[in-house]
């Protein structure tokens, strides 16, 4: 029963979209914010319980159904994630989830190379970042599907430049009760990898919590708590860098932002009311028919196929 | 109720760095819901009148910019008193807020010895103000 609810609601997330595609022209102005505010509160609600960023569901699907340029929805797509982890950033610091010491070094790099896949997007055609889009997108589905995740992982010994920057902490979990002690090895080949998700993050305007978080986890050892509350910190300082660039360059309209934002703030505030009610392995599995289905969408509509 | 993880201590700088977020993330929602709200109750003047969005936000970027004579950089500060253009300083507050936050920590660092991290601070900072600066080249 609940099952079918999900689903509905998430064919209900493609209704406002594909209709944007039948008759862009001849809507009224206001339909358009409004959809998109329903399709963003729906999405807020079934990205909490699946796991992902909003941002992460927000370019690939408004990109392919509504009737706004990718340039528009990227720019967009990078303040709901902005916003997102704006306003989660605060608790996760203060509960010791999120890691500012191991957030810094990483997100100096990444928004580094956020501002130039900002810039590299913003410049490449649309049919290109499109045809990309849906690459990473379906990227993204193969990634939810083999990732696996590590709750404590070991770390024997942390490396030379972890201990020079003393990237290590402490936290209470939540569940058992203990308090975890934390810290991190690799962190060079890190670097390295955030380097390349900043790219990708400023290039597409997608939250990049879905790379982040395995990165943090089973890259560099942290703890699957601590790696997604400090990837939301982590984000919040790169999406800062690419947003400015998209402002800049004026691909930033209010009229698509704020509705965004707004529909998925309270969306994920309803989905984390319903992450003990709602069966989150079902829901994922949704979301990732929904990634597919818009992946595929978006490689078809940049290559021509489905415009 | 007191989230158990406060029960471990966690540095004073993360915790001033959590608290200047706090405000500056709030500051900028409340901007942004606010200049939305007097845009689409059309109690201010918009650059772009709102019925002629749907045949516009179809184009690029650089194309919208050409037939709406709307500016880019820091230009949209002179125009903000339009509807339209008054939500660009919500979302400016939250793009920027994380610089403030990050000079906050600065002397902290610096008073403990840790000109590492200090540096790590100053140079994001210099990132996002890279970013903000409007000089950065590109786009269609």
């Amino acid at each position: 029963m609940r099952t079918r609810a999900v689903g509905a609601l998430l064919l209900l997330l493609a209704q406002p979209a594909h209709a944007g595609q039948l008759g862009a022209g001849a809507a009224p102005w206001w339909v358009w914010p409004l959809g998109l505010f329903v399709a963003c509160f729906l999405m807020g609600i079934v990205a909490v319980p699946a796991g992902i960023g909003g941002g992460t569901l927000f370019v690939p699907i408004v990109g392919s159904f509504f009737p706004f340029h990718l340039d528009f929805v990227r720019g967009a797509g990078l303040l709901v994630a902005l916003a997102s982890a704006l306003s989660a950033g605060p608790m996760l610091l203060r509960s010791g989830l999120g890691s500012l010491r191991l957030a810094l070094p990483l997100a100096v790099l990444a928004s580094a190379s956020s501002i130039g896949g900002a810039m590299l997007g913003l410049a490449m055609p649309a049919h290109v970042v499109q045809m990309l889009l849906g690459a990473v997108v379906l990227g993204i589905v193969v990634l939810m599907f083999v990732a696996r995740k590590s709750e404590f992982p070991q770390v024997e010994r942390p490396d030379t430049l972890s201990q020079a920057l003393a990237l290590h902490g402490v936290f209470v979990d939540g569940a058992s009760r203990r308090t975890v002690q934390w810290r991190v090895h690799r962190s060079v080949p890190g670097l390295f990898v955030f380097l390349a998700i900043g790219v990708l993050a400023g290039m597409f305007g997608i939250g990049a919590g879905w790379a982040n978080v395995p990165a943090l986890n089973l890259l560099m050892g942290a703890p699957l708590k601590v790696a997604a509350g400090t990837s939301s910190v982590v984000l919040s300082l790169v999406d800062s860098a690419a947003a400015w660039v998209y402002l800049n360059k004026g691909a930033v309209l209010p009229m698509i932002a704020v509705p965004s934002v707004v529909g998925m703030m309270l969306g994920a505030r309803i989905g984390a009311r319903l992450l003990n009610v709602l069966n989150g392995s079902v829901i994922r599995r949704l979301v990732i028919a929904v990634l597919l289905f818009a992946g595929t969408r978006a490689l078809l509509k940049g290559s021509g196929v489905w415009p | 109720m007191k989230n158990p993880g406060d029960l471990a201590v966690q540095p004073p700088e993360q915790m001033r760095y959590a608290q200047w977020l706090d405000w500056g993330t709030r500051v900028g929602l409340v901007v942004l819901l606010l200049s939305f709200a007097a845009y689409v109750m059309g109690l201010a003047e918009s650059h772009v009148p709102v019925s002629r969005l749907p045949e516009l936000w179809v184009h690029p970027v650089g194309r919208f910019l050409e037939l709406t004579d709307s500016p880019t950089g820091w230009g949209w500060l002179a125009l903000v008193h339009r509807g339209d253009i008054a939500g660009l300083l919500g979302i400016a507050i939250l793009a920027g807020s994380s610089v403030l936050c990050l000079l906050a920590l600065v002397p902290m660092h610096l008073a403990r010895g840790d000109k590492a991290f200090a540096a790590v601070c100053v140079a994001e900072v210099l990132v996002v103000l890279l970013a903000a600066s409007g000089w950065l080249p590109g786009g269609h």
